[in-house]
């Protein structure tokens, strides 16, 4: 009975808790980083150095007027906001955060399940989520959403196919779908895929960035152009469940890439005997540090690079992206065939 | 017994949506339907322990090809009034006639022994080298159903030429 049912829905409970506080501080940290790379201060009023920020942005959110314009498709420009959100929280259900552990005289997974075809689940999860997008332009009835969300789906569409190759490489070396095996199999091969496989790390963040609708790549609320993007007919909650869901993707994209390239929960050189005091951090710390590498980098990007044009985007991601994700897997291939 | 419930629940759901795809007025609603049926497809592969194959029912129906129709759908005007629909030509007795054919199909496949019982289905499973869903989908492609597999391949490869072919006429 515990097994079954209280100790899942803990932990259900626990990862999305912990995934939504995360994701309003991430807009925090964005806010304070841009901030600093522009030598500014940033929020600095609501707590000490703005840390009750994001407290008074939701606050904010949820007592605006909601609106729904007129000749909105009604039913699709509410269920789009919800559409988006949902795909990127359930995916959180195959990462693994951690090992086994025993907490209170009990065997814990700190991960909500392991299943056989996780990465495939993650995949076609996050290829719903696309939907939240088109929807949310289309129902709003106006041109400048509409426009915006045709460019972000055939961006999204676009992307995945060559972060989809980079994926099945890495599945050629780990021979598994579980995202706990491919883990394992780092451990057990003596190198995380970011090393073994760096074309595929580099396609695959860069996927990411474009996947996740984060500059350089943020054609689709180009402010400039298209006047704030699909979202600009949505206020108050329904707009922040919007932005939520791209923090969450942002966060989602980090545990994939920590899980798959940079070895996960492990500590570094995890079969090297000499550095076992590492131990004395516990495994879910090191795969929170990793991805917290990758989500500063993601702001880091938008503090760094202009935006890119359309089709210099869709160039790079066409002509570029999924020839070398295609040569990589064929290399990767050759290379498992003939000398593993 | 819970199994039965979950199973009569999402068939009724399937069939429901299913009505709903081609009763519904807007285009755009419809196609929203769809993905929904399809969603409901891959929970019933999930209930007969195919996850590999809900997986790829929604990464490539759900997320992948209703995403085209929709762009389609919504490209093309689809404010016309109901009667600039109905096509003058349309054949509909042939339309019956085919729905009657695979209808009486289906139930001569179903009824025949064509469809095997889970007992023989775990022990053909049992009998594989390997273990796992996705494993023993991989290992049935590559060997007993090799050539089936390769020709779908080409066919999809036949479909991919064509489709430039038309869009590019002069290359």
């Amino acid at each position: 009975m515990i097994d079954q049912f209280v100790i899942p829905l803990l932990k259900i409970l626990i990862v999305l808790n912990a995934t939504l506080v995360a994701v309003t501080y991430m807009v925090l940290l964005e806010r304070k980083v841009i901030a600093w790379a522009q030598s500014r201060l940033g929020p600095m009023r609501v707590g000490p150095y703005g840390i009750l920020q994001p407290v008074a942005d939701a606050v904010k959110l949820m007592i605006k007027e909601d609106i729904t314009p007129v000749k909105a498709d009604r039913w699709v420009f509410t269920a789009a906001p919800i559409i988006s959100m949902v795909p990127a929280l359930i995916v959180y259900a195959v990462i693994p955060f951690g090992p086994t552990v025993s907490l209170f005289g009990r065997q814990v997974n700190l991960y909500v399940t392991d299943i056989n075809v996780g990465l495939l689940y993650i995949v076609s999860v996050a290829s719903v989520g696309v939907y939240g997008i088109i929807l949310a332009g289309y129902a709003s009835n106006s041109k400048y959403p509409l426009l915006a969300s045709l460019r972000a789906s055939a961006q999204l569409i676009s992307y995945e196919v060559a972060v989809t190759l980079t994926l099945v490489s890495v599945i050629l070396m780990s021979g598994s779908l579980s995202m706990v095996s491919i883990v394992r199999a780092q451990e057990s091969g003596h190198v995380w895929y970011a090393f073994a496989q760096p074309l595929a790390f580099v396609i695959f963040f860069i996927g990411g960035l474009a996947e996740t609708n984060r500059a350089p790549f943020d054609m689709p609320e180009a402010e400039q152009e298209l006047t704030g993007g699909f979202h600009t007919e949505y206020s108050g909650m329904r707009f922040a469940l919007f932005f939520l869901a791209e923090y969450a993707n942002m966060i989602v994209v980090s545990s994939v890439a920590t899980t798959l390239f940079l070895g996960g929960w492990l500590r570094p050189f995890p079969n090297v005997a000499a550095l076992a005091f590492l131990d004395f951090i516990p495994a879910w710390t090191w795969f929170l540090i990793k991805s917290f590498v990758f989500l500063y980098i993601f702001i880091w990007v938008r503090a760094t690079l202009p935006r890119y044009r359309y089709d210099q985007l869709m160039r790079l991601g066409w002509k570029v992206l999924i020839p070398l994700a295609i040569a990589n897997l064929v290399v990767t291939g050759i290379v498992k065939v003939v000398f593993l | 017994m819970g199994e039965a419930i979950a199973f009569y629940f999402i068939a009724a759901c399937i069939l429901g949506f299913a009505v709903l795809v081609v009763t519904t007025k807007d285009t755009v609603h419809s196609v929203l339907f769809l993905v929904l049926d399809f969603l409901f497809v891959a929970a019933l592969y999930v209930l007969l322990g195919a996850q590999f194959l809900a997986a790829i029912q929604i990464l490539v129906y759900a997320g992948g090809i209703v995403v085209l129709y929709l762009f389609v759908v919504m490209l093309v005007n689809l404010k016309r009034p109901p009667e600039a629909h109905s096509d003058p030509r349309r054949k509909t007795q042939w339309g019956f006639a085919l729905s009657v054919a695979v209808l009486v199909e289906l139930a001569i496949v179903a009824t025949r022994e064509y469809v095997r019982p889970a007992p023989a289905l775990a022990a053909a499973s049992a009998a594989l080298p390997v273990s796992g869903n996705t494993e023993e989908v991989g290992w049935l492609l590559y060997t007993s159903y090799l050539i089936p597999f390769e020709i779908a391949s080409m066919l999809l490869l036949v479909a991919m030429i064509g489709a430039i072919i038309l869009a590019k006429r002069e290359l």
